[in-house]
């Protein structure tokens, strides 16, 4: 039933309260709003000890020797655990390739790195004791770019590796290398009136979601363990676990616990083993929680990268060729950086039409920290560059850059770089249109009668100017954004609805392994269950790894997946509900026999909206439940030399209009507005929809003007690991971000809907920029931009 | 050491304590109230912040030993201290709950998934309405926060908002959401007045 990029019809459900397209409110609201929900950090035991890391204070070094023992003769000590104390054979664990040590073997590969860890029954005796560990370094040089990673005499920063990428990679120090190559680039070159070559650099970012790694491990009586943790993906964490721990996964019971923000920093595991091996070893409840200064360790980052582009125009303004290269630093072990690689060079040129491509990414393994998932996961770094590109490329041709944009904007039908056609709505150029529309914050908004209001300024409460050397600037961007997991990858989820009567009502109940990270998909299962099931009651059961897995809260895709595996689940449910209605009631009225009956309002109704029968009626005492697997249409691997496949599920779209002033005498920024017009496909729940949107938009601001991890390039240490050092945007740094959404159905998905989380971290930063050249002149090849940037200083 | 303190109205009594203790350890691990969270134990999150005889605290700052004898609210007690303040009781924090009152609190938190039958906070209410609450982590905090501002401040325009809660990080938000629901706190409280 092709929708033609109209919004969705509903028609079971649309006389039921609380159903998808409504604003219905967080089922775990009231629980966040009164401090009674249960986060990760929460968890509380009798007798419970707490455990904690001791990690390397060195980047890259072989470890000589570890003295544990004045750590284990301290009071109040229970145990003291190396690598020589791993239970089995399996030592090593990662999301794709098995590289990261539970704890160090003989090296460490960078700082912070997990060495012992120790179980005391109180933290700071924990902390104490750790401290007391002697671990003797012997240093190596450090890796820490890719000059160092592939010179001719590079260290290896993993030896003998045996992944199934090794064999493509052009050096042992490289994870992943993913070209896309389609049509002549050169060949095309040749009709290019205008060619803009452009190096760009990208910071590394952190998730910096506010609640800490952290859970609680409780050692059960038949040898197993149940771990209560905060993570994206129960099922994953389970499969890295249970091999290590020496048990079979059904002795590994995972329950998630309350999780406080995600943004791809949960993909890995972090303290998930420790915990579980601690509380083993020892016979008692472990809790782990991470502080702050942890958590920078504790994580994986946003690949910081370089990147090269190469873009040529006619003098019309059509794009004729892109060429890049877009080396992005993984760090000391893989994580998600062979996925990561494969989006940057598959979404590498952005949302425009070029039919002459040339693009390389590759991801290096260094002694940096470790990179892997973050929020808009290799398409954000490719955005900053490609729009900074696409704006020098107007200038260039002295074109107004959003009608530059417009015209080389994809739309349905487009074929991508790696041969695979949009096949549902690419509203791109509609989105720049609609985003440049919506109306301009005024002008010097920080004058008042009473004078100049600083917070208004640029430096704000600093009391740093009051308008003088204060210029405004406009920038827009856009960008692509894939949802779901791509290259072929079995990206299924699984729900478990049951419907009964329950006190005279019916009741439905939705058990997913789903991770709840703050995004609201509990909110969504609920509103799915009231449409497909036409009752008001749904009670979303706790995420466990008791039910089939849910696939991972990451890439835009919770929505599309377990929503679809939560929609496909009621489906069952309601035809064996109107089965058992056909069997009971079918002979008092024909309708029984009819092929359009509905579940609304707890009743069976016929299309024409007749009632045939009280649910409650219906089901009586009986239950019924269906638990059913749902899966996406299939992708397929991208070819390791051309890049060609069909690799992605669905894209999503965003386009960015910053307003920005700056100090220009002393470099500070205030970003007055971010306006963002995004199309979502159908909108589920639109509050929540505009929640994902200005986060998404508000971590962009980040990387754009303040966040950064700062690296030491000597020593690979990091060098500022707190809130202190790692500023991310509070309410002041913030501006209004206005919101125009789109809801143009994609057919291929549940009710059309399309996944929203990532696709305005993209072009947020580089909107941000944008605004900031325009306001300056100034060219600005990375982000984030800092003060001595824009005042020469530098 | 041992601390006695009063939490929410209730003396509480806080044995074996270490000295390098805070009150946010203190409340969280030793009272059972870990309503204010732990994001970055170095004060610069807000995500711990508590009233301390009636003025905002970073709760991970506090030693633990710097309350004996003072009066503290929580998050878990902001519904009852919001509600003591509407009816003319105090609004300075050292009025006290009766411990009576303080079960009856209690008891009506956690009688369902979604916690219906709670009493909120008008800010506790406008947070959920407003659409503030994502992982929800930061709420805490800001909800002791944006209570105290607009006890001071009924009629806050938005660069006070912005003022007032730039010491609570939110990192899923983009504060948009804060800023709407502590606008619709203002007004309710306006029309109710």
């Amino acid at each position: 039933m092709p929708t033609n990029g109209a919004p969705t019809k509903i028609t079971q459900g649309s006389q039921t309260k609380g159903g998808i397209g409504e604003s219905t409110l967080r089922p775990d609201g009231i629980l966040k709003v009164t401090g009674e929900f249960a986060y990760s950090s929460d968890m509380w035991h009798e007798d419970m000890l707490w455990g904690q890391i001791l990690r390397s204070t060195v980047a890259h070094a072989e470890i000589v020797s570890i003295d544990t023992s004045e750590a284990l003769a301290t009071p109040g000590v229970y145990a003291v655990m190396t690598y020589d104390d791993l239970p089995t054979e399996v030592k090593n664990y990662g999301l794709e390739i098995q590289d990261t040590p539970v704890l160090a073997h003989g090296k460490v590969r960078h700082h912070g790195e997990p060495v012992a860890v120790v179980a005391a029954d109180h933290p700071e005796t924990a902390r104490r004791a750790a401290a007391k560990i002697k671990v003797e370094y012997r240093e190596l040089p450090v890796i820490t770019d890719e000059a160092s990673a592939t010179a001719p005499d590079a260290i290896l920063v993993h030896e003998n590796r045996t992944d199934h990428h090794v064999g493509h990679v052009p050096h042992p120090n490289i994870v992943h290398r993913q070209p896309i190559i389609r049509g002549d680039v050169t060949q095309a070159a040749r009709k290019a009136d205008v060619v803009v070559r452009g190096e760009y650099s990208f910071g590394m970012q952190d998730q910096a979601f506010l609640g800490p790694e952290s859970g609680l491990a409780v050692p059960e009586e038949d040898g197993g363990v149940h771990l209560y943790i905060a993570t994206q993906w129960l099922h994953s964490d389970l499969r890295q676990i249970a091999p290590v721990l020496g048990l079979p996964e059904e002795k590994v019971r995972m329950t998630l616990a309350g999780v406080g923000g995600a943004f791809g920093g949960r993909e890995d595991l972090s303290m998930q083993i420790h915990a579980c091996l601690l509380a083993l070893r020892t016979g008692k409840p472990v809790k782990i929680v991470y502080n702050r200064f942890e958590s920078f360790f504790g994580h994986v980052h946003r690949h910081p990268a370089r990147l090269y582009y190469e873009h040529g125009a006619t003098k019309e303004g059509k794009l004729t060729h892109v060429k890049c290269r877009i080396v992005l630093d993984g760090g000391a072990y893989a994580s998600a950086s062979p996925a990561v690689v494969g989006n940057a060079a598959s979404l590498g040129i952005g949302p425009y039409v070029v039919d002459d491509v040339e693009v390389e990414a590759i991801a290096l393994y260094t002694n940096n920290p470790p990179c892997g998932a973050m929020r808009g996961f290799g398409a954000v770094q490719a955005c900053f560059a490609y729009e900074a590109q696409m704006d020098k490329v107007a200038q260039r041709l002295g074109m107004d850059p959003v009608e530059f944009r417009q015209l080389n904007a994809m739309e349905q039908g487009t074929i991508m770089p790696t041969g695979q056609p949009v096949d549902s709505p690419a509203p791109v150029a509609e989105l720049l249109r609609r985003v440049k529309a919506m109306p301009m914050p005024p002008e010097r908004q920080w004058e008042s009668s009473e004078g100049a209001d600083v917070r208004q300024l640029p430096g704000g409460l600093s009391n740093t100017t009051h308008g003088e050397g204060v210029v405004r600037g406009v920038g827009y961007a856009v960008g692509i954004k894939n949802v779901g997991f791509s290259e072929g990858f079995d990206d299924y989820s699984t729900a478990r609805v049951r419907m009964e009567v329950i006190a005279g009502e019916p009741v439905a109940t939705v058990h997913t392994a789903m991770a709840e990270v703050g995004q609201g998909g509990v909110t969504v299962h609920a509103q799915i269950a009231r449409t497909e099931l036409g009752v008001a009651q749904v009670t979303i059961h706790p995420a466990d790894t008791r039910v089939g897995s849910a696939g991972s809260t990451s890439a835009s895709r919770q929505t599309y997946v377990t929503g679809g595996a939560v929609k496909n689940a009621c489906e069952l449910v309601r035809e064996k509900v109107l089965e058992i209605g056909r069997r009971k009631f079918g002979s008092y009225h024909p309708a029984w026999a009819g092929a359009e009956l509905l579940l609304e309002g707890g009743k069976v109704v016929t299309d024409g909206g007749e009632v045939l029968a009280d649910l409650a009626d219906v089901l009586g005492e009986e239950a019924v439940e269906v638990e059913e697997e749902w899966r996406h249409r299939p992708t397929e691997a991208f070819d390791l030399r051309t890049g060609q496949g069909f690799g992605h599920v669905q894209y999503s779209f965003a386009a960015h209009r910053a307003v920005v002033e700056v100090d220009t005498e002393l470099g500070m920024v205030k970003v007055v507005e971010l306006a963002c017009a995004q199309d979502v496909g159908k909108a589920l729940n639109p509050l929540s929809v505009l929640g994902q949107i200005q986060g998404g938009t508000a971590q962009g601001l980040g990387i754009a003007v303040m966040e950064e991890i700062v690296v030491d390039p000597k020593t690979a240490k990091v060098r500022n690991p707190s809130f202190t050092d790692y500023l991310i945007p509070t309410i002041l740094d913030t501006p209004t971000i206005p919101v125009d959404v789109l809801e143009l159905a994609d057919d291929h998905a549940p009710y059309g809907l399309r996944g929203v989380g990532e696709a305005p971290t993209l072009s947020s930063t580089p909107a941000v920029l944008a605004a900031i050249r325009n306001a300056t002149g100034l060219e600005l090849n990375r982000t984030p931009v800092r003060p001595e940037h824009l005042t020469g200083t530098s | 050491m041992r601390v006695n303190f009063t939490v929410n109205g209730r003396p509480q009594e806080a044995d074996d304590v270490w000295e390098g203790e805070s009150l946010l350890y203190v409340l969280r691990e030793r009272l059972g109230l870990p309503g204010s969270k732990n994001a970055c134990e170095q004060g610069e999150c807000g995500s711990c912040t508590v009233r301390l005889d009636g003025v905002p605290v970073c709760a991970c700052l506090v030693a633990a030993g710097q309350v004996e004898g003072r009066e503290v609210v929580t998050v878990e007690g902001l519904a009852e201290y919001a509600k003591q303040r509407a009816e003319g009781g105090c609004g300075t924090g050292a009025c006290g709950t009766t411990l009576q009152d303080a079960r009856q609190w209690r008891a009506t938190g956690t009688d369902s998934q979604a916690g219906q039958g709670t009493e909120l906070s008008p800010i506790q209410q406008a947070f959920i309405d407003a659409g503030a609450v994502q992982c929800g982590f930061c709420t805490p905090g800001l909800l002791v926060a944006a209570d105290e501002m607009l006890e001071r401040h009924p009629n806050p325009s938005d660069a006070d908002i912005r003022e007032a809660l730039s010491g609570n990080l939110c990192r899923c938000t983009g504060y948009e959401k804060i800023m709407d629901a502590v606008r619709l706190a203002a007004a309710r409280q306006g029309e109710a007045v």
